[in-house]
């Protein structure tokens, strides 16, 4: 194998894995050419706009649609009983729940669809909407998850009130959705009540919102005379969603085309089936023409899938040296009116049990408690890894304050706690098997490249004159690439992936996948992991995803999954190729396969380079008679991957923050990101991930919320209050990397966009406590905004001059 | 996002708009830069049956130095405002103030005028205006009047100005040589009103205060004159005792609403901060 | 209600649409005059995704009624193409990686046009200032300035 110049000049013209090329799908975005949802016009299409309920918890009385009728425009206005015939007034939900789709007879949560107005334009259906008329009788409301299980606490859900169970477990309460374990509670009990040490915090994960640019619609066109209906869809999923219209409309699913374009940004905000869409679905049903449905940002912020309202408590066992002996987490989960969120029949608390983190701890236990509550539905979404964020803030933040309670330093406590390199592959006391990992390096090289011993000395100095500067540390493990069909599905449909490659005759290739970009960039990565396995220019690789008619069937993109899951269908894909291609290479050059070796983009015999086939030579011979005799003529394959494993990239991140005690106001001063997510396939796609992530981490940790008063109205759901940074607020980003390659992953890839997000937020959080640490401070609840920070340095006496 | 419906006028000369507004009454709303307007309408929580917008009228803009003062049109937008060489050099202050009001897009279209006759307490420039001693020019179907900022802001959204009268120009007497000055506005994030801010000139004379002005934003039902602050620190030298003094009489003035920026207390503690800063800022820039 | 004849440069051709006084310019930009660049973001005026270039300003166009654009001049994205290839400020964006999903770029890229006309050569933290009307939720806003920065060489060499 020659690493001659002439060697290395051929692999950079593929523009294979680990070249940080351009990406290939920049042209139209800069041009403002790309094709979003609501850039579709179909000709007579309609428009539909959302009536919505004012209350969070109200009986409807009437509904009197003349009025909005009689707005010029406005051609229909549909509400429950118009879609009962249909049997579409409730869907069943990706989360074992149903959900209604238009408010039947009662609403549960502030701004629930209750009626859509269908209009010649969005001027009309806008005008319709103010025009229809709707009797409410409020009822109480329950906005306190800590209150749904309360005796005589108000039903949300009569529609499934004698129901024992909502896909997940028997049910104590109306207002109870699930109560999922895990661990060996005996066991970790027993190391609590003989600890040397133990502590524990109540430690909240708020109600925030993904809030993409984009916010979500469709543009649904059913066919009357061919019975076809073809769905132009912001979303994540695809093919489950075309699985479940399918289920849902009874048409058949060979003839449900859903169509994901150009997404303005996913973060798991693209996931949810919404009941807009699903009307929009009927009334192009019934009206026979085009509906588009496009939401407002309000609508986005208040009623699509919101992340995280985990109300947890932690708990750690430890040795006077700091050795974590025992772990203990609860949380109430707070999931609004209706169990809408994906979660894996298994795994109703999805990846929660991730909790013991980068750490060996022989014994834990953990809990979720579901409840419902009078808010709009959802859970897990932002780049969470289904609810990995609340697991890996719970114990990030649960080893500070052991760190703190001990005396012991923050980087060193985690040393004696990290999984060793040599216990790799390492089951945690939750019964994941982490297949790879080396924590130390990363954490050492982390804390050089920050001088963190000069931090320190630094905040000891400030602290003296009274300064608050914070250093928060965060050594995280994610899991990702959901998965492993025996554990991972939703609604029963495993979560395989998979990729379709076709070769041409002059070298060039077209591959489908079963997953969605949605800024990912996989026109581009896909393209260069099929170079590098090819041989062929990633220039000349056109990757397609999206469009259910053509593309292979997989679970769509969300908790990091392409690169695990379908980029290992790409590699497994190119080598059934490969395979096939080596023997049309033999048989070209009359040689046995044996006697072949690849270099590059070509198969050499092995003694006599001389004796040369090109890749592309062979893509050509490939659709020739002279192939070996009973091969089928073509170089095509297909591969769905049911991975064996989840991956698990790691990493250390260091934020330095200098806090002003008089108005409470955070400034990030440094961010230093390392990360490990195996073989890097795009260098340059890699760190604008870690970016986008960290500032959606920054954003969570430093200013985001949904609050609701008492009744369960929403007191700040606009990007008026939201908080979205803009370039001025958001800090600079340090990047750095480790690699250490997954081994059961044909690239030795993991995933790694929504890592900066999980380890992301505790690092922030343990900075800004770190900064307080001094003054007898082990927690505070996010959102860092300078009121809260300033309450915090009021309570200590120390926010006056 | 989708306003009800309006008739839109576009009058050429301040007698056209006078004569609109006389026409329609409360029915009509005056456009100026629309972007606190038209956000309301879009929402529906304002529905004018009418718009008149200002925009076409030639003699509400412009920033010229006459005498003494620099007048500028009503409708001279932040962006204006903060390239304008001669604030830079004559008014420092409203070009600060300008640069933190919301961001750049908005700021091309947002006007003085505007931000100053919506009456809405969380606007920057009304502060601004009572700490420069600014008056304003309103004409109406009665004829012209000048009214001193101080005193002009009644409640909240309820000025002097008449509901058939225009703001035309605003008159800003130009500060002496040496003036120190600053606007400190703490804000949750780019583009949001202020959680508490100060507006500050200060001329100092051998060592103590020869004269200061201090005004509060979004701290009450209007802006609000420090007046007791003021006096506390003229004729006296600066010191952290006399900031802090100044501070605790600022405080005293304010009665902010509480929101998603803070409680009141909060807001409190954060009108006396913006004071000290905005003091010790202008402070160092004075001569 | 009535409709009003309005008519202006938009990328340098001349168009003409009748519109409701209440129609706002992004809808006329999008409905009726097929420019789809410019995005919609939110409707309280704060994300910039809608950002368009109006007679040298950059102007949220979800804030402006089209009946106040009689005779004004025009600029969006798909306008900044030249005869003889893209603009300096696109090529910078895919150089520099400044775009993921792609939905903020056209506000951005018709917001940095403006600013470099104005401040040809800014400091970065002049860039965050001046772009701050325009929210990306995708590439945390760095590899963007890096990519103004570079659009300000490419320009200055031209």
């Amino acid at each position: 194998m020659g690493n001659s110049a002439e060697t290395l000049e051929r692999e950079a013209k593929l523009q294979g894995i680990g070249t940080s090329r351009l990406r290939k799908e920049d042209a139209r975005f800069i041009r403002g050419q790309a094709t979003y949802v609501d850039d579709i016009k179909l000709p007579g299409m309609l428009v539909g706009a959302i009536v919505r309920s004012p209350y969070a918890h109200a009986n409807i009385k009437s509904i009197n649609k003349a009025k909005a009728l009689a707005v010029p425009g406005v051609v229909a206005v549909l509400v429950a009983d118009d879609l009962k015939p249909v049997n579409l007034a409730w869907m069943p939900t990706v989360g074992g729940d149903v959900q209604a789709v238009l408010a039947d007879k009662k609403v549960c949560f502030q701004m629930q669809e209750v009626a859509m107005v269908i209009a010649t334009d969005r001027y009309a259906a806008a005008d319709g909407v103010a025009a229809v008329e709707v009797e409410y009788e409020e009822l109480p409301a329950i906005v306190d998850p800590h209150k749904s299980m309360a005796p005589d606490a108000p039903i949300i859900r009569p529609d499934i009130a004698d129901k024992t169970e909502v896909g997940h477990g028997p049910r104590t309460h109306p207002n109870h959705i699930f109560t999922w374990e895990a661990g060996d509670k005996a066991a970790t009990d027993a190391v609590f009540a003989s600890a040397a040490v133990t502590v524990r915090e109540e430690i909240l994960n708020p109600r925030v919102h993904p809030c993409p640019l984009e916010t979500c619609g469709c543009v649904a066109s059913f066919n009357k005379a061919s019975g076809e209906l073809t769905v132009h869809l912001t979303t994540q999923i695809p093919h489950l969603v075309r699985t479940v219209l399918a289920m849902l409309s009874g048409i058949a699913e060979s003839k449900i085309r859903v169509i994901g374009g150009d997404v303005g940004g996913g973060f798991g905000n693209k996931v949810p089936i919404y009941p807009g869409y699903v009307v929009a679905v009927v009334a192009s049903i019934v009206t026979g023409v085009p509906i588009k449905w496009i939401e407002s940002r309000i609508e986005n912020i208040s009623t699509t899938g919101f992340a995280r309202d985990y109300h947890g408590i932690g708990e750690l066992a430890a040795t006077k040296d700091g050795r974590i002996t025992g772990l203990r987490f609860s949380a109430l989960a707070d999931h609004g009116a209706f169990n809408s969120h994906i979660s894996a029949t298994k795994l109703p608390a999805g990846l929660f049990s991730i909790c013991t983190g980068s750490y060996d701890i022989p014994n834990a236990y953990c809990r979720v408690d579901a409840v419902y509550t009078n808010k709009a539905p959802g859970g897990v979404a932002y780049r969470c890894s289904l609810r990995v964020t609340e697991a890996v803030y719970l114990i990030e933040r649960m080893i500070d304050i052991l760190a703190q309670k001990l005396g012991i330093d923050k980087a060193e406590i985690r040393r004696r706690n990290f999984v060793k390199k040599e216990q790799f592959p390492y089951t945690t006391a939750f019964g994941w098997t982490l297949d790879s990992g080396n924590y130390h390096p990363a954490l050492e090289q982390a804390l050089k490249a920050v001088d963190y011993e000069g931090l320190r000395r630094e905040q000891a100095e400030k602290r003296a004159k009274g300064e608050l500067m914070g250093i928060g540390i965060c050594t995280f493990t994610e899991i990702v690439g959901a998965g492993p069909t025996k554990v991972c599905d939703i609604l029963g449909i495993g979560l395989f992936d998979s990729c379709e490659i076709r070769v041409h005759p002059t070298g060039s290739v077209m591959a489908r996948l079963g997953t969605m970009s949605t800024g990912q960039g996989h026109a581009t990565t896909y393209a260069q992991i099929i170079a590098t396995e090819l041989g062929l220019p990633s220039e000349d690789i056109q990757i397609e995803e999206g469009d259910t008619d053509k593309a292979p069937y997989g679970a769509g993109t969300w908790g990091s999954r392409s690169t695990p899951v379908s980029g290992a269908a790409t590699a497994r894909c190119a080598r059934k190729i490969m395979d096939k291609a080596r023997k049309i290479a033999a048989h070209l050059l009359e040689v046995g396969e044996g006697d072949l070796e690849w270099e590059v983009d070509r198969f050499k015999v092995k003694g006599n380079p001389s004796q040369v086939k090109t890749m592309k030579e062979v893509c050509l011979a490939s659709h020739t008679s002279n192939i070996p005799p009973g091969m089928e003529q073509g170089l095509n394959a297909v591969d769905y991957y049911d991975p064996p494993n989840l991956t698990f990239p790691f990493g250390t991140y260091v934020c330095v923050v200098d806090i002003d005690r008089y108005t409470g106001e955070v400034k990030v001063r440094r961010f230093y990101a390392l990360d490990d997510c195996g073989t890097r396939i795009n260098p340059m796609i890699i760190e604008g991930q870690i970016h986008g992530g960290l500032t959606e981490a920054f954003a969570v940790a430093m200013g985001q919320q949904i609050p609701f008063d008492e009744s369960g109205n929403h007191l700040g759901n606009s990007l008026m209050d939201y908080f979205l940074p803009t370039a001025v607020e958001t800090p600079k980003w340090e990047t750095d990397f480790t690699v250490t390659p997954s081994p059961h992953h044909p690239l030795g890839a993991k995933g790694v966009a929504e890592s900066p997000h999980v380890g992301g937020i505790p690092c922030f959080s343990n900075a800004v406590v770190d900064a307080f640490a001094h003054l007898g401070v082990t927690h505070m609840d996010m959102p860092y905004n300078s009121f809260r920070v300033w309450q915090q340095c009021k309570a200590l006496g120390i926010s006056t001059r | 996002m989708i306003p009800a419906q309006f008739e839109y006028h576009a009058p050429k000369s301040i007698p056209d708009a006078l004569s609109l507004l006389g026409k329609f009454g409360d029915t009509a709303k005056l456009l100026a830069g629309g972007h606190s307007l038209l956000p309301m309408m879009k929402l529906r929580f304002a529905e004018p049956a009418h718009l008149i917008d200002l925009g076409k009228i030639a003699e509400l803009k412009g920033i010229a130095q006459v005498g003494n003062e620099v007048h500028m049109g009503a409708m001279t937008t932040e962006n204006e405002l903060i390239w304008s060489k001669l604030l830079a050099e004559k008014i420092p202050l409203l070009v600060e103030a300008a640069r933190l009001i919301s961001d750049p897009q908005v700021r091309y279209k947002g006007t003085i005028g505007g931000d100053i006759s919506h009456g809405d307490p969380a606007n920057d420039h009304p502060a601004v205006m009572l700490a420069l001693g600014a008056s304003f020019v309103l004409k109406g179907p009665k004829g012209e009047r000048v009214l001193p900022a101080n005193g002009f802001f009644l409640d909240t959204y309820s000025t002097q100005m008449q509901a058939d009268e225009i703001m035309t120009q605003i008159r800003i007497p130009i500060p002496p040589a040496g003036t120190g000055w600053c606007y400190s506005k703490l804000k949750r994030k780019t583009g949001d009103f202020a959680s508490a801010a100060a507006a500050v000139q200060l001329r100092m004379q051998g060592g103590s205060v020869a004269d200061v002005q201090i005004a509060l934003t979004n701290l009450g039902a209007t802006p609000l004159k420090a007046s007791a602050a003021e006096a506390s620190l003229r004729g006296k030298p600066l010191n952290d005792a006399a900031f802090a003094e100044a501070a605790r009489l600022a405080m005293s003035i304010c009665s902010p609403g509480e929101d998603q920026r803070g409680n009141a207390e909060y807001k409190l503690a954060m009108a006396g901060e913006m004071t000290q800063r905005a003091l010790r800022t202008a402070q160092s820039r004075a001569k | 209600m009535a409709e009003q004849k309005v008519s202006f440069k938009l990328n340098g051709k001349a168009v003409a649409v009748s519109v409701e006084a209440r129609e706002l310019l992004i809808h006329t930009l999008r409905e009726r005059l097929a420019t789809t660049g410019p995005h919609i973001g939110c409707e309280t005026s704060h994300c910039g995704a809608c950002t368009v270039d109006i007679d040298g300003m950059s102007v949220k166009s979800c804030t402006v009624l089209t009946v106040q654009c009689q005779d004004a001049d025009m600029l969006t994205v798909e306008g900044l193409e030249q005869t003889t290839g893209l603009h300096a400020l696109q090529e910078a964006f895919h150089t520099e990686h400044a775009l993921q999903c792609g939905y903020c770029t056209p506000g951005m890229i018709t917001r940095a046009y403006r600013l470099l006309k104005e401040t040809p050569d800014p400091t970065e933290e002049e860039i965050r200032y001046w772009m701050a009307g325009n929210l990306c939720r995708c590439t945390g806003y760095q590899n963007i300035v890096k990519a103004v920065q570079s659009a300000v060489k490419k320009m200055a060499a031209a």
